[in-house]
């Protein structure tokens, strides 16, 4: 049998030595009686030879060459193969959850780096060991924010991720809390709006930096007026944009998420990928998930544990501070040996290619007859642009051409419905952007 | 110990990137600009593989000691998992596309994966539908829990908000109830480790909401009762949650659907073969019967009458979006790969291993190590120190960092809580006999050491890079990242 070592004669031994006759009087003895069920459903077990040719077949039922522009905050940038080569060994993979610190070091201390890292990027004190992904580590803060305050209003930007924003909403159905959601204006967050609604029972206000439709903007003076009326501000962020960006710590923003994706992580049809959360000194026992620490052993040697336990489910079960268990390290690290590759130089140097291919697509995309910008704001690697017809159309065209055009905002924004968000990496080259941009004008005009 | 920030050198490079094709004009104004680069570190790309390879060889793994951590079913991985999902096909896949026009032809073989597996799963499980949508155990719970509310509201009786959660269960039953608005409950244990009845029939009134029960339970035990159970919340009103991290027990050979239970997750981290990661990814798909399935999670992969799949939007009552997208659909695929080698017979085959390997440990060790509860026990054995603790001031602390110097990743300590001095002992079906004879040798010489030298194993483990760690300190101080 597949991945099972005993032998029959291992079998007859060991049931000797727990005083069983037969696998069945085994089972009884433990209290299971009833008959084995049919498992209709179940096929029959194949080689591994065989499982890789039917997943092989599976795979390539895929589009694998569309040249894609596609990412509404999820993003095919450059992996260099390192990431891959180390996240995968299997001393980092198969081992649990470091609650053995000794025997465990190599995690602990890749856990603090990563903490470290996110908390040079996003220019704040304090970061925990990951959460699931960008929605649940918004959801994680806003309900942060509302035990901090014992307020149990939270105003929500519509420029904060359509994606992100449905979650929040499943997850608030059973929850004392009120949710407003403040409209964008074209590419921009509205931010009069957003203050104007930040009433004296309002626990937090969450936008996303650079937004959801690729606008780059400026909050000091937002979290400043925020701070006067008690509110705590939470800002969901690109991480690879904050190679070059104001920093959200240094914009005044108390709590900082994300969706880490953009670090190394590929694509993979949804996940894993990587939520991230990093805080103000004064909410460091107030945040969810698990965090690693400094700690010195008896003979004085440095070395690193799980530590700020108190507030976690193991000990403090429907007090605590979320019932996160599992989160997701192996992404976290993917994501930390990303950004030691690529140093604190090439990450810069990543994040200006994107840009630089971004403004390039964009000037060639408003070459186009019926084509108009979306806003004036400036942008990172992503904008939105209006198309003379439907975006859903257009995309639906382009595919047949073999391009991923965008995402069609109409999708989540019925009165966008000529809107197609624009995503650029690194990985798309000149040429590409140029028959990307003769396809769009075909399909527009001919 | 050197923190990878303090093998950086100014100007050393790393990984090469393209050369820009375009001008670099750069759009982003000068006042939304970093002022100062962040501090990451400047490194060649060997001293990056030579970090991360030295760090990777200070951890204990499954791949390179037997790791019996109880509840956590710390089986072998299987390698070609790996290369699958790093095929192009899957790994560069946008999840959004399926939702563009004309997307969803190209997305049929990941969306073939998700349907399949929630297929053989439910089947399994004995349920009517899964979701996969959920992206670890403890977010199984949350959806699963969300799903009893949803249902309670569909029938008008939204007053129904307490949850009924054993002594015995894992911390995040009760906090995962708390996230979905409930109240918790607490029902005991009986003196054989079972649910106490009268205390069940006590606490089950009109606010009752649900139950949720780990099955088999958090001792390794398989409460004869379960049926009888789930029968006494039904008649409540109530609905009952099958916590599934123990399924590895009874894969194959029982199905919780069939004893009662209207919903339940699965850890595929644990069961289904996909690796813990060091704390996750992991994948924790829920199971419903039928009275559930219009609340499930929207989307949903659906096949057609011709074969193909397609995602599905329109239910109304759905509680909404657990996941971005489609669940850790990189997870999801290794254990479809695990769930079409081993087949219906290799399930049966993991379970009855399971069992078998865990009674062998606690045959041989029950003496020295009695249990509390004195019965065969299923997937997982927890054993006690409190005799050791009691004759020689060592405990299951101690024990365990002795088994850490003899090359043995430690059982769980101190869980289930109401078991004093617990170590649990999960080997999994993919250990050999002769593992599980090193490990027992260990268990007994580290009885004997404490007997003749307690304060050695008061001061275990001495191999490793650390000993002990200070945590109280750690946590009152805390240092959390080098600014």
């Amino acid at each position: 049998m597949p991945y099972i070592a005993n032998t029959a004669d291992d079998r007859r031994a060991m049931l000797e030595a727990i005083g069983c006759g037969s696998v069945g009087e085994m089972w009884a003895r433990a209290g299971v009686s009833t008959p084995p069920p049919e498992l209709a459903r179940v096929p029959e077990g194949k080689s591994e030879f065989e499982v890789v040719r039917h997943l092989r077949r599976l795979a390539a039922r895929n589009a694998g060459d569309l040249i894609t522009f596609l990412g509404a905050g999820y993003y095919d940038h450059l992996i260099p193969a390192v990431v891959d080569e180390l996240a995968s060994r299997a001393e980092f993979s198969t081992a649990y959850t470091p609650y053995q610190a000794e025997a465990s070091q190599g995690t602990l201390q890749a856990i603090y780096e990563y903490q470290t890292m996110i908390c040079r990027l996003t220019g704040m004190p304090v970061s925990n060991a990951s959460l699931y992904d960008g929605g649940t580590a918004l959801f994680e803060a806003m309900m942060m924010a509302v035990r901090v305050t014992k307020r149990r209003r939270a105003v929500i930007s519509e420029a904060v991720s359509p994606i992100f924003r449905r979650m929040i909403r499943c997850y608030s159905t059973n929850l004392d809390v009120e949710l407003v959601e403040v409209p964008a204006s074209g590419d921009a967050s509205a931010q009069a709006a957003l203050l104007e609604a930040l009433t004296p029972e309002t626990a937090c206000v969450l936008v996303q930096y650079p937004n959801f439709f690729g606008a780059i903007e400026q909050w000091s003076d937002f979290t400043a007026a925020a701070r006067d009326r008690g509110v705590l501000t939470v800002c969901s962020t690109y991480p690879i944009a904050l190679a070059l960006l104001k920093t959200p710590g240094e914009m005044g923003f108390d709590v900082v998420t994300g969706e880490g994706q953009s670090l190394g992580i590929p694509l993979s049809f949804g996940g894993p990928y990587l939520g991230f959360m990093a805080v103000r000194e004064k909410l460091m026992r107030k945040m969810p998930g698990r965090v690693v620490g400094r700690a010195v052993d008896h003979a004085g040697r440095a070395g690193f544990v799980l530590t700020l336990q108190a507030r976690e489910q193991h000990i403090r079960r429907e007090g605590a501070t979320s019932n996160i268990c599992s989160n997701e390290n192996l992404c976290a690290l993917r994501a930390l040996i990303y950004i030691a590759c690529l140093g604190r130089q090439g990450l810069i140097d990543a994040a200006r290619l994107c840009a630089a291919n971004a403004v390039f697509t964009r000037g060639e995309l408003l070459k186009i007859r019926g084509i108009e910008p979306v806003g004036g704001g400036a942008f990172f690697n992503e904008f939105a642009v209006s198309l003379p017809i439907d975006a859903a159309e257009a995309a639906g065209l382009l595919i047949d051409r073999g391009f991923a055009a965008g995402f069609p905002l109409g999708r989540y924004y019925p009165e966008r419905r000529n809107q197609l968000l624009v995503a650029v990496t690194g990985r798309r080259t000149r040429e590409e952007i140029k028959q990307f941009a003769a396809a769009m004008e075909a399909v527009l005009w001919n | 110990m050197e923190l990878i920030f303090d093998l950086s050198r100014p100007g050393r490079r790393g990984s090469t990137l393209p050369h820009p094709e375009v001008p670099v004009a750069d759009a982003i104004p000068e006042t939304m600009r970093r002022s100062v680069p962040a501090e990451l570190p400047e490194l060649s790309e060997l001293d990056v593989v030579r970090h991360f390879t030295r760090l990777s060889r200070l951890n204990f793994s499954v791949d390179s000691h037997f790791y019996p951590l109880g509840s956590c079913t710390m089986k072998y991985n299987p390698k070609f998992h790996e290369k699958i999902a790093a095929l192009p096909g899957f790994a560069d896949l946008h999840p959004l596309l399926p939702q563009l026009r004309h997307g969803g032809a190209l997305t049929q073989g990941a969306l073939a994966v998700i349907y399949e597996t929630q297929s053989i799963l439910a089947d399994l499980t004995g349920f009517a539908e899964c979701t996969m949508q959920p992206m670890a155990g403890a977010h199984g719970e949350l959806t699963g829990v969300m799903l009893i509310a949803a249902w309670h509201r569909s029938r008008g009786a939204a007053e129904r908000s307490v949850m009924l959660i054993p002594d015995a269960a894992h911390g995040t039953n009760p906090a995962s109830a708390a996230m979905a608005g409930f109240q918790c409950r607490e029902v005991a244990t009986d003196a054989d480790g079972n649910v106490d009845l009268a205390d069940l029939a006590a606490k089950l009134d009109e606010k009752v909401a649900g139950l949720m029960l780990t099955c088999p339970n958090t001792l390794g035990l398989f409460d004869p009762n379960v049926a009888t159970i789930t029968r006494m919340v039904h008649e409540a009103g109530g609905l009952a949650y099958c916590d599934g991290a123990n399924f590895n027990a009874i894969v194959g050979r029982v199905r919780p659907g069939d004893l009662g239970f209207d919903v339940m997750h699965v850890n595929l981290h644990k069961s289904f073969s996909t690796p813990h990661g060091g704390g996750g990814p992991g994948a924790g798909p829920v199971a419903v019967k039928p009275e559930l399935v219009p609340f499930l999670p929207v989307s949903r992969v659906a096949k057609r009458a011709d074969g193909t799949y397609s995602l599905e939007y329109d239910f109304p009552e759905s509680i909404g979006y657990i996941a971005p997208f489609y669940g850790n659909f990189g997870v999801i695929l290794k254990a479809y790969a695990y769930m079409l080698t081993l087949g219906r017979e290799g399930f049966r085959r993991v379970s009855e291993n399971a069992v078998l390997n865990a009674n062998y440990v606690l045959a041989k060790l029950r003496d020295v190590y009695p249990p509390k509860y004195a019965r065969p026990c299923m997937h997982e054995c927890v054993l006690s120190a409190e005799k050791l603790a009691g004759e020689c001031g060592v405990h299951a602390l101690d024990i365990a960092k002795g088994l850490i110097d003899r090359g043995f990743h430690p059982p769980t300590m101190y869980f289930p809580l109401i078991v004093p001095e617990a170590l649990m002992v999960e080997p999994t079906e993919t250990e050999s006999r002769e593992t599980l004879d090193g490990f027992i040798a260990a268990m007994l010489a580290l009885a004997e050491v404490a007997r003749q030298d307690p304060a050695s194993l008061h001061s275990a483990p001495v191999s490793t890079p650390v000993g002990r760690l200070d945590e109280t300190a750690a946590a009152r101080k805390p240092v959390l990242a080098d600014l």
